[in-house]
Order: C-alpha cells, then structure tokens, then sequence
C-alpha cells in the first residue's frame, strides 16, 4: 500500500463518520466558516488595515483625530490618541489566533500525555498524578496568570506559558477517565497478551480512542486561551511589542471610553466575543462525535 | 464517621495550601533580578532594609527563607505592603467577606435562573427558542467579564443613570452595624450590576447541564408512568423529570463555587469591588509584591473552604452520600 492509500483507508476507517456527525451539525458549521474568516483576516491583515495600528493620524486640517466617531475612514472610530481602532482590532486578530491556538496545542499535548500515563498504569503513579491535579485546581486561574506574568516580563510567550503551566489539570483529568475505561476493553488485554508493549499499547491502542475528546477539550482550550490572554493584557500586562485585543480594551478603559467613546469599547469586545462563540460553535459538533445521546433526534 | 471525613478533608486542606504556599514562595523568588528588591520597598533607607532583611532573613540560604517564611504564614505575616505602608494580612482582612458575598450572591442567581430554563429548553428540544438560548448562552460565555461589565456600566449607570457605576457604597454612608453594612439598600444597588455581570458568566453551566441530563431522565421508565397517569407536560417537565436531573447541577455547583471566587478578578477591577480580586490586580500592577503574594494565597483558601462548604451542602442536599 502507498501512503494514498493508507490515507484513504485511515480516513474510511476512522474519520469518515465523525466527519459526517460533525458536518451534520448546522451550528458547528457555521462556526469552522467564521473560524476560517478569521484565519483569512489574520493572514491578509496587513492588507486589509486601512491604517498604521500605532500610529497617530490627523484630520485634513492638521489636529490629531482624537475620538472620532465611525466614518468612511475610521471604520471604527479612533482613540484618544487618534489612533484607528479598525485597524488595531483586525492586527489584533493575528495575536488572538496565535495565542489561543498554540497556547490549546500545548495543553493538549501535555494533558493528554499525562491523562494517558496516569489512566494506563494506574497504582500509585495515577494517584500521586491526580491528587496534584486536585492540588492545582485549588489554585484560582486568572490570579495565577496575572500574578505570574507581572512577576515574569509581560510578553506572548509568558502569558501562554502562564496559562499552559496551569490547564492541563482538566485535559488531564478527562482523558484520564476515559483510559481507565478503554483500558479494560477486550482488545487491550488482546494487545497485551500478544505481547505489545505499554508504549505501543498507550499510543496505538489507547490514544486514537481519546483522540476526539482530547479535539474537544482542544477547542474549549482555545477560548479560555483567548480570554485569558485578553484578560491580562486589559490589565495592562500584555505584550507591548503587539495590539492584542485586551490591548485596546485596557486603553479604553483607562482613558473612561465606556463615557465618551462606545466604538472604542463595543468592537473590540465584540471581536472577541465572535471569534471564541465560532470556537464553542465547533464544539457543539465535537460533542456529538464524543456523545451519541446528545445529537439530534 | 462524619467526624473523621471532615478531619481528614481539614488536613487535606491544610496540606493544599502548604503546597500552594511553597509555589507562591518559589514564584515569587524567581523574579529576574534581585529577590530581596522584590520584596522590598526599593525607597527605604539602609537601616529599615536590614530590619526587614532580618524579618525574612533575606540574606540568609533560600532554604532557611523557606522556613522562616512558613514560620510567619503560619502566624498570619505576609510582610508589610509597600503601597499601604501596614501589614498585608491588615490590608485583606475585610476584603474577603466582600469577594464571598459577591461570588455566592452571583452563583445562586445564575443556578436559579439557569437551572429553570434549562428544563424548559429540554421540553422544547429543537424549537427556535432553544437555539436562541443556547446563543446567548454561548455569547456571555465567550464575552470577557470585564467587557461585559463595561458595556452595563455603560448602559445602565452612564446613559440610564440607575445604577452606580462601581464601588460598593456611597461615598460617606456609614452603616450602624457589621449586618447593616451589607443589607443596607445602599449596598444591595451597588451589588446589582457586578452580580448581574457574573451571573450572566455563569447562567450557561446550570443550564446546559440540566438541558442534557433531563434529556437523558425523559427516557427513563417513571417518565413514561406519569405520562400514563396523566400528569400535565409542566408536571412531567418540573415535579417530575426535573428533580432526578439536579444532582449533576448540583455537583456542578460544588466545583463552580470554588472555581468563581477566582474568576470574578477582573468583575471586581472593573466595577471597583474592594475584594481579593481587585487587591491582586492592583497589587501586581503597583508591584506590591507582599500583598500580591498574601491575596494569591488567600484567594486559594478562600476557594479551599467553599469548596469543602460546597461538599457538605451536597451531603445535606443528597442523603445517599456517605462521608468516607
């Protein structure tokens, strides 16, 4: 067989019916359309931002334009520095993407690995594994984000480490419970009576059971990631070097906009809330390939 | 029996926050730079910073901070704050109860009015309404808190004028007593809209939760009884099939209670709510790292007692419990 074949042949046996329960799913559609908007956004960025994101513009007579309302120009109006809020949410839109998808990868990753190891081999690894993941859950999420990047220098690469350091107790903890189920089915103890070895049992056998509800908590991961990382830049410990989404909305809050200026608050805001409500759309779909109960009658 | 189990949750609980405590101490000593500025006042003069050297013993070996440090947590000594000028624990003292009142006041709105219309939306499966609701619900679950609270500010204290715009009471009230501080009708208007604002946050969990497990119960064979002795589809729906769907919500309950005292941070910052949340932000932004430190590990106990509260009201709400 080549690898075509082999493609095609995983893609019948293993992904053509969660493809077609998740394609069945009308809302869960729409939202991989506006995920997929977005992507375009992020990646033409540049091209589509009518104006330098930092800089300060003017009007045809000289002043700054500060706290213009929507126009023709300012799509969305600008800020107190006159500042065009347009174009700071579509670059905004390459940080939320970026943020929120590398930090759900990691966290799969590391959570999922973990679930599988403390689920496989259970005895006193899985219990000294699980009595630290309820260790972690006592501790409050954005607190430690915010504590821990205002301790570290305030940059992307600090927020996602911040919120990876502590997520993968719940990716762990659900992918755990469903290895110590697959474990006991007939065809692991097959697997293990034929002499497969743990790793080839965990990772062959295993994983691929797991897979689809390790996408789904891939996909809430994504969200939180992304208000996460919105909520400590409205802080004011985002990066400095980009305009994230957060960004905008800490310079608005700050300067009393909620008074003055509702373009500068309603937008970016709204973009947020768009883009994780496509993210949980997707889920929806996820769910019905993980739960059968739940789809449709 | 009991006894033993709450024992043994108690030392359990004690043991969660040495850990927590060991993170924060390790955190917070990692900082790029000088450790002992970290913790200090960088505008004191010589002889105060070798007063408060000796205190942590800041120029001893990290282990030896390690105990010393434990050895003041224990006695309620987070270090003094830079920015108040007096003890840590003196700055947080009345903060918590605010962070508890406005968390449990938030939950209970968002469990009542979540859970009533998530049995209505498992009777109308697949009705226009349902997906109305589930977008909602998806929308204040996807919107960040702090914008969510900036649009009502917006709407209902800047453009309606009903609702003060933050803070917790007017400036210049003062209240006769502990209890009329906060059941005065001055305090109840300044919780309305944080609560409200939180409560959206989390109305989606007790209502997504019932719609799926009452689902679930209609299938069950008593459902089916009741229909055949003729009881009204409300019946079915809110005697019946709701009260065997509560116990996931309840237990939902339990884990949010503890997981919303963490999470109102930034409604606090927003609305100006002098609890822990608010105190952390502002500590992290004014680099105030001894009040930061102290509200972190406070906020964690705080979450470690509602959760263990949260399990015994589960016991009481749920005879078939047993404490082990």
């Amino acid at each position: 067989m080549n690898i075509g074949q082999r493609l095609a042949l995983f893609y019948r046996s293993s992904l053509e019916e969660p493809v077609r329960i998740f394609l069945k799913n009308k809302m869960a559609v729409a939202g991989l359309v506006i995920l997929v908007l977005f992507f375009l956004i992020a990646f033409f960025a540049p091209l589509i931002a009518t104006h330098d994101p930092t800089a300060m513009n003017r009007l045809e007579n000289g002043r700054p334009a500060r706290l213009q309302a929507p126009s023709p120009t300012f799509l969305f109006g600008t800020t107190d520095l006159g500042r065009d809020v347009f174009s700071q949410i579509v670059m905004g839109t390459r940080v939320a993407l970026l943020v929120g998808f590398l930090t759900a990868l990691i966290v799969t990753f590391i959570g999922t690995n973990i679930g599988l190891i403390s689920g496989y081999y259970g005895g006193w690894i899985d219990n000294l594994l699980m009595r630290f993941v309820d260790i972690l859950y006592s501790i409050p999420f954005i607190p430690f984000v915010i504590v821990l990047v205002s301790l570290l220098r305030p940059s992307l690469w600090n927020i996602i480490l911040a919120i990876a350091l502590l997520t993968w107790r719940s990716v762990t903890r659900i992918v755990r419970s469903q290895v110590l189920s697959l474990v006991q089915r007939p065809y692991v103890k097959a697997a293990r009576v034929a002499g497969a070895s743990d790793f080839r049992i965990i990772f062959v056998h295993i994983a691929p059971n797991v897979l689809p509800l390790a996408f789904l908590e891939m996909a809430f991961m994504i969200g939180w990631a992304i208000i996460a990382e919105s909520s400590v830049s409205f802080i004011g410990f985002g990066d400095p070097s980009v305009t994230s989404w957060g960004q905008i909305l800490h310079a608005s809050f700050l300067s009393g906009a909620v008074r003055t200026a509702w373009w500068w608050v309603i937008p970016p805001g709204m973009a947020i809330v768009i883009l994780v409500t496509s993210v949980f759309m997707i889920t929806t779909g996820l769910e019905d390939v993980n739960n059968p109960r739940l789809r449709r009658r | 029996m009991v006894r033993s189990y709450f024992a043994r949750r108690l030392g359990y609980m004690v043991l969660c926050l040495f850990v927590v405590a060991t993170m924060v101490f390790f955190m917070f000593r990692m900082i790029p730079g000088n450790p002992i500025g970290a913790l200090m006042d960088p505008s004191l003069d010589a002889e105060a910073v070798k007063t408060l050297e000796q205190r942590f013993g800041l120029n001893e070996p990290l282990p030896t901070q390690y105990v010393l440090y434990l050895k003041n947590l224990v006695q309620g000594d987070f270090g003094t704050s830079f920015f108040y000028r007096k003890p840590a624990i003196e700055v947080l003292a009345d903060k918590v109860l605010n962070t508890i009142i406005l968390a449990v006041v938030a939950l209970v709105l968002a469990y009542a009015v979540g859970i009533l219309a998530g049995v209505w939306m498992a009777w109308r499966r697949g009705s226009k309404g349902e997906t109305v609701l589930i977008l909602l619900s998806l929308f204040f679950r996807s919107a960040p808190v702090f914008w969510v609270g900036m649009l009502l500010i917006m709407l209902f204290s800047y453009k309606l004028g009903w609702f003060p715009n933050g803070g917790i009471r007017s400036p210049g009230y003062e209240a006769s007593s502990l209890w009329m501080k906060y059941l005065s009708l001055d305090f109840l208007h300044h919780l309305v809209l944080p609560a409200l604002v939180y409560a959206l946050y989390y109305v989606s969990t007790p209502m997504l939760l019932m719609r799926n497990t009452i689902t679930e119960v209609l299938n069950e064979d008593f459902i089916e009884m009741a229909r055949a002795k003729g009881v009204s589809e409300t019946g079915i729906m809110y005697r019946h099939a709701a009260r065997n769907a509560l116990l996931p919500v309840v237990t939902s309950f339990t884990i949010s209670v503890g997981l919303a005292v963490g999470g109102q941070v930034l409604v606090e910052y927003v609305f100006g709510w002098p609890g822990l949340g608010r105190e952390i932000v502002l500590a992290a932004q004014r680099y105030d790292y001894p009040v930061a430190q102290a509200s972190f590990i406070m906020l964690a106990a705080t979450v470690m007692v509602m959760n263990l509260c949260a399990d015994i009201l589960y016991g009481v709400l749920d005879p078939r419990i047993s404490y082990q």
